[in-house]
């Protein structure tokens, strides 16, 4: 451990008060500089979409080049599709492994698994696209909402996986021991006691990966592709609301631009429910069982 | 929870029919849990193996030259990708440069800050920065960010830095919309909530004795923070700092609005610039799908991936041993 080296002349105490006082005052510059963006962005993105929100905006599809009108109905079936469809693969593998890695994982497997899903956080999400493209887009011969599921499923699994299984060690041992000591099998224990005690925190690490899954860009571009008409086909090319805001912000045209910023207050309104509910969530739970 | 208990079996147990039946809905539950776990490290070893076998052609034929040239050319089947890994690291270095200043004073903040009502409605805030889409951040950089900088702070550098000797070749202005120093500036507002997040976990395991220590001997603030708890996160920090650092090297889309997909190699960082994800998000879908351009672009994502995973495993267990000389 390192020891404490005071310095070998110490300055007055004024000055050294006075350089703490402008590193502290530091410290919270460093709280404005981070906050000024996230004002930013929520702002404009408010002042900017909201005013393109409307009935149109939600019913129909995507306005051909130059035109007014139009809307992005068919990219929020697309994700609605693409990340139901990525949920339903990844909450059962995510749950089921952290139920292994708090229930029954030992020694060097549990310590390999663990490592895995940790590392596999990181993995940068275009590469998940490519990943998915080689295997499914290939082999199908054809870009597909599922293929972008499965590749959100990449991106999901370890997020549910970590976050499950951090919820699962909070539930008691008392409450394990309980249940084994009266005879109900193990098995039973983990599904009826377990599981329901962490119930409201598996539903928060499952927000959290819907979040991520709403608005993941690169992964569906290399698998999903887009599609300017509504589709409800998982095997056919399908389009999602951050693929079209990617699209059209990059496009000349304004009407197409200002649909982007539309997508943009949907896309950060769904996230931003989702990561503040999850957290309320996960609060009350660890109050809970604290 | 290896205290956990095991459900008792002795030898004198009778294999009764309700037993066995007991015992195999564990069976199942526990297999089942295995296998999926099995199935995860394989997901990992699948997608390097997947990678590795779309990206051997391009690696084979072009070997080295592949990272060295910065030939560029679908057409005539010449893939170098300098320019990609130059805009690539220099993105990413910028991104740190801005962001780990920024996240340091703020977890220090996060963990100097004793009023509940302050620390907990800024903890969720950073944390919101964090669940922001790439694409929103791209779309916000776009039409905010970019002409806000492209109108202010580059003529102020070309005009003061760019007038010193040895950093003027940093600051030639272009009029290009996108350049590497906003693509490095949008990276640092994205990376500030991860290197934040696990700075202050590391922070939050520096012993109390030492600070006290520090304390008692007179120390300010500004001094217990500098002898006592900066020193024992050092290595935890440097972990957070690579955790960061990979996410900006994987990050594509906000990235790709940004820097102005420009090829070339330019000094300049208020010229444009091309990175690895963004050649991968841009070409992958216009590339046919026997040529050899896939292969290229695969071989990047390798590249990319190995990397990620590596500084993500290295960072894991900087955290992890910083941590655990705190306890």
């Amino acid at each position: 451990m390192s020891e404490l080296r005071p310095p070998a002349r110490l300055k007055s105490a004024a000055f050294r008060k006075a350089k703490s006082a402008a590193f502290t005052g530091l410290l919270w510059l460093t709280g404005v500089i981070a906050m000024v963006p996230l004002v930013l962005i929520i702002g404009y993105v408010l002042i900017k979409g909201t005013p393109v929100m409307s009935g149109a905006f939600f019913t129909q599809t995507a306005p051909p080049p130059g035109m007014p009108g139009g809307g992005m109905a068919q990219a929020f079936m697309g994700t609605g599709l693409i990340v139901g469809i990525g949920t339903a693969f990844s909450v059962p593998l995510g749950v089921l492994t952290a139920v292994y890695l708090s229930e029954y994982g030992r020694g060097r497997l549990a310590t390999v698994v663990r490592f895995v899903a940790e590392i596999l956080l990181s993995t940068p999400s275009i590469v998940a696209g490519a990943f998915i493209w080689a295997v499914v887009v290939t082999t199908m011969h054809s870009f597909s909402a599922i293929a972008g599921s499965i590749a959100l499923t990449v991106l999901m699994w370890p997020i549910i996986t970590r976050a499950t299984e951090e919820t699962l060690r909070l539930v008691p041992n008392d409450l394990r021991e309980a249940a084994l000591a009266l005879g109900v099998p193990r098995w039973k224990m983990v599904l009826r006691i377990v599981i329901p005690t962490a119930g409201s925190g598996i539903l928060t690490a499952v927000m959290l990966a819907v979040a991520r899954g709403f608005g993941e860009t690169a992964p569906i571009l290399l698998t999903s592709l887009g599609n300017d008409f509504i589709n409800t086909n998982p095997l056919q090319p399908t389009d999602a609301v951050p693929l079209r805001i990617y699209t059209y912000a990059q496009s000349a045209f304004t009407q197409w631009q200002s649909l982007a910023w539309g997508g943009a207050v949907s896309l950060l309104a769904a996230v931003l429910v989702l990561s503040i509910g999850a957290r309320i969530l996960s609060d009350r739970q660890q109050r809970r069982l604290g | 929870m290896s205290e956990a208990p095991q459900s008792p079996r002795t030898e004198h147990d009778a294999e009764t029919p309700v037993r066995r039946r007991l015992r195999i809905g564990d069976s199942i539950l526990s297999g089942t849990t295995v296998l999926i776990s099995v199935g995860l490290v394989a997901l990992l070893a699948g997608l390097l193996w997947v990678l590795e076998q779309g990206a051997a052609p391009a690696l084979m034929k072009y070997g080295l030259n592949f990272f060295t040239s910065r030939q560029w050319d679908p057409v005539n089947d010449r893939f170098g990708a300098l320019p990609y890994i130059y805009g690539t690291v220099v993105t990413s270095a910028l991104a740190i440069l801005f962001a780990l200043p920024i996240s340091v004073g703020l977890a220090l903040l996060l963990n100097e800050v004793r009023s509940k009502w302050l620390r907990n409605p800024l903890t969720v805030l950073v944390d919101l920065l964090a669940a922001i889409p790439s694409v929103v951040y791209g779309l916000w950089g776009l039409f905010v960010l970019a002409p806000f900088l492209n109108k202010y702070l580059a003529p102020a550098l070309a005009a003061t830095l760019g007038r010193l000797p040895v950093l003027s070749s940093l600051f030639v202005p272009t009029p290009a919309v996108g350049n590497m120093l906003n693509a490095g500036i949008i990276l640092a507002i994205m990376i500030i909530p991860i290197i934040t997040a696990v700075t202050r976990e590391v922070i939050a395991t520096v012993p109390h004795d030492l600070r006290e220590a520090a304390m008692a001997l007179g120390a300010t603030r500004y001094e217990s923070i500098r002898m006592a708890v900066l020193p024992h996160a050092r290595s935890g920090i440097v972990g957070a700092t690579m955790l960061g650092l990979g996410r900006a090297l994987g990050e594509t889309i906000a990235v790709s609005m940004l820097i102005g997909n420009g090829l070339g190699i330019s000094a300049s960082l208020l010229a444009p610039g091309y990175t690895i994800p963004a050649i991968i998000a841009n070409e992958f879908r216009e590339a046919t799908s026997t040529g050899m351009q896939h292969s290229a672009l695969l071989a990047l994502a390798l590249v990319l991936v190995a990397i990620a995973l590596f500084l993500a495993a290295a960072s894991r267990l900087l955290v992890r041993r910083s941590e655990r000389m705190g306890s």
